[in-house]
């Protein structure tokens, strides 16, 4: 099978809300007037504990059923939902502060039929990063099936920790610390 | 909690030379915001293998044509940029969301932080999105952005170059990138292109003249094919208990 080598990832570099933000893809998964909406957000911070503040943030998601609203989810029994397609972005320049409204993500399963916790990935882009980075956000509410998630499951302590938001006024905080104290747990992709 | 499975994990050392790594020192922003503990490598589940189907925009013309997106004609080199946008497994990737942006002929971005001594130019923005059609094909209309001076070191300029945004078949396959164009004499100079070791790597980023795309009396033409693919699935190395 002859693959075709990989286009190389550059950074998006401190100007990517000229082709990226106020777009058609925006930080709003629903409409705040749905009942089940869910405001996510939090900070992007550097080494050196300052805001980030020409990033990017994206997230991937199932719908509250949990299904993903892609061919390769062909799990008919569980309902797609129209009008969600499980994926926002949101820029970081008010002081490295990112936003989403969006529902709670049902359960995906994993790799070995097992049930994922409701989680959502997450990507980073900005200056600096010459590539994206990514994580998974994980509830606060649902410590039981936290418990039992293969990923955290294969995590050490102190890296799942930062995985899981923490619930704050009605709304849910997840700050992404990109290096130093407290940095946050990031996958290969 | 019981731990189930070990995963591995990824550094920049155990990167292949064609891939990019995090931390660049000589590229300075990434000195403070590279993560410096290794990646973690989990299978890729059902999230990871999708991704947003992004076909569905209800884009215009002009969004494609960064030439008329005002009244007037923007200065500079008009040029036309296409290409494909192919699986590792060589197959168009037909209805893909493509999205540019880049700094005016001058080489002034039109953004707040870029405040360097270039002209604006009132009839670019520079932004611009396409949908790939069912050959994979993307195709945009834009002027050459000019080369600018960064804070990176002394004397530091950025070649001429178009951010591109790419979303492949799955959440691993998101990419973003730049096109650079060929020959350009600052590519020896430049810590962001140069942050891939692998020489042929780096070519993979860099246009080429293409004298069958170019438009007699109206534009030059660059094609620029990308590659999207997300790294192999890796085989757990569970279970066991410690």
């Amino acid at each position: 099978m002859s693959e075709l080598a990989l286009t190389p990832s550059q950074t998006a570099g401190p100007y990517l809300t000229i082709g990226l933000v106020d777009g058609p893809i925006t930080n709003r998964l629903v409409d705040e007037s749905d009942p089940r909406a869910i405001r996510i957000s939090g900070v992007v911070l550097d080494g050196a504990g300052d805001p980030v503040v020409d990033g990017m943030v994206e997230i991937w998601q199932a719908n509250a059923a949990g299904r993903l609203a892609h061919p390769a989810d062909d799990r008919d029994e569980v309902p797609l939902e129209d009008g969600f397609r499980g994926f926002g972005r949101s820029d970081t320049v008010d002081a490295g502060r990112f936003e989403f409204v969006t529902v709670k993500p049902g359960r995906v399963p994993w790799v070995d039929g097992r049930l994922q916790a409701p989680h959502l990935l997450i990507g980073v882009f900005a200056r600096g990063l010459l590539k994206r980075v990514a994580t998974r956000m994980y509830f606060p509410d649902e410590a039981r099936a936290n418990a039992e998630d293969p990923v955290l499951l294969g995590l050490e302590p102190e890296e799942r920790a930062p995985l899981v938001a923490s619930a704050m006024d009605g709304a849910l905080r997840f700050d992404v610390i990109l290096q130093g104290t407290g940095q946050t747990t990031f996958f290969a992709m | 909690m019981r731990r189930e499975t070990a995963f591995s994990r990824i550094s920049d050392a155990a990167l292949t030379d064609a891939d990019s790594p995090l931390l660049y020192p000589d590229y300075v922003s990434t000195r403070l915001r590279a993560p410096l503990h290794p990646l973690v490598v989990v299978p890729s589940s059902l999230s990871e293998l999708t991704g947003p189907v992004d076909g569905d925009h209800s884009l215009t013309e002009t969004d494609a044509d960064l030439t008329r997106q005002h009244a007037g004609d923007p200065l500079g080199q008009r040029i036309i940029v296409t290409g494909r946008v192919l699986g590792s497994d060589g197959k168009p990737l037909r209805g893909q969301l493509v999205e540019i942006w880049q700094a005016n002929a001058a080489g002034r971005y039109d953004h707040v932080v870029d405040t360097w001594n270039a002209p604006l130019d009132r009839n670019f923005t520079g932004g611009g999105r396409c949908v790939t059609d069912d050959d994979g094909t993307y195709r945009f209309v834009t002027v050459m952005p000019g080369a600018y001076p960064w804070g990176n070191h002394p004397n530091a300029w950025r070649p001429r170059h178009i951010h591109f945004s790419l979303f492949g078949r799955a959440f691993t396959e998101r990419l973003i990138t730049q096109m650079y164009f060929p020959g350009d004499p600052l590519f020896p100079f430049d810590p962001i292109f140069n942050s891939i070791r692998d020489e042929q790597a780096r070519e993979r980023l860099v246009s080429i003249f293409a004298m069958e795309l170019t438009r007699p009396e109206w534009a030059l033409g660059f094609r620029f094919d990308i590659v999207l693919g997300g790294r192999e699935a890796t085989p757990l190395e569970g279970p066991h208990d410690e």
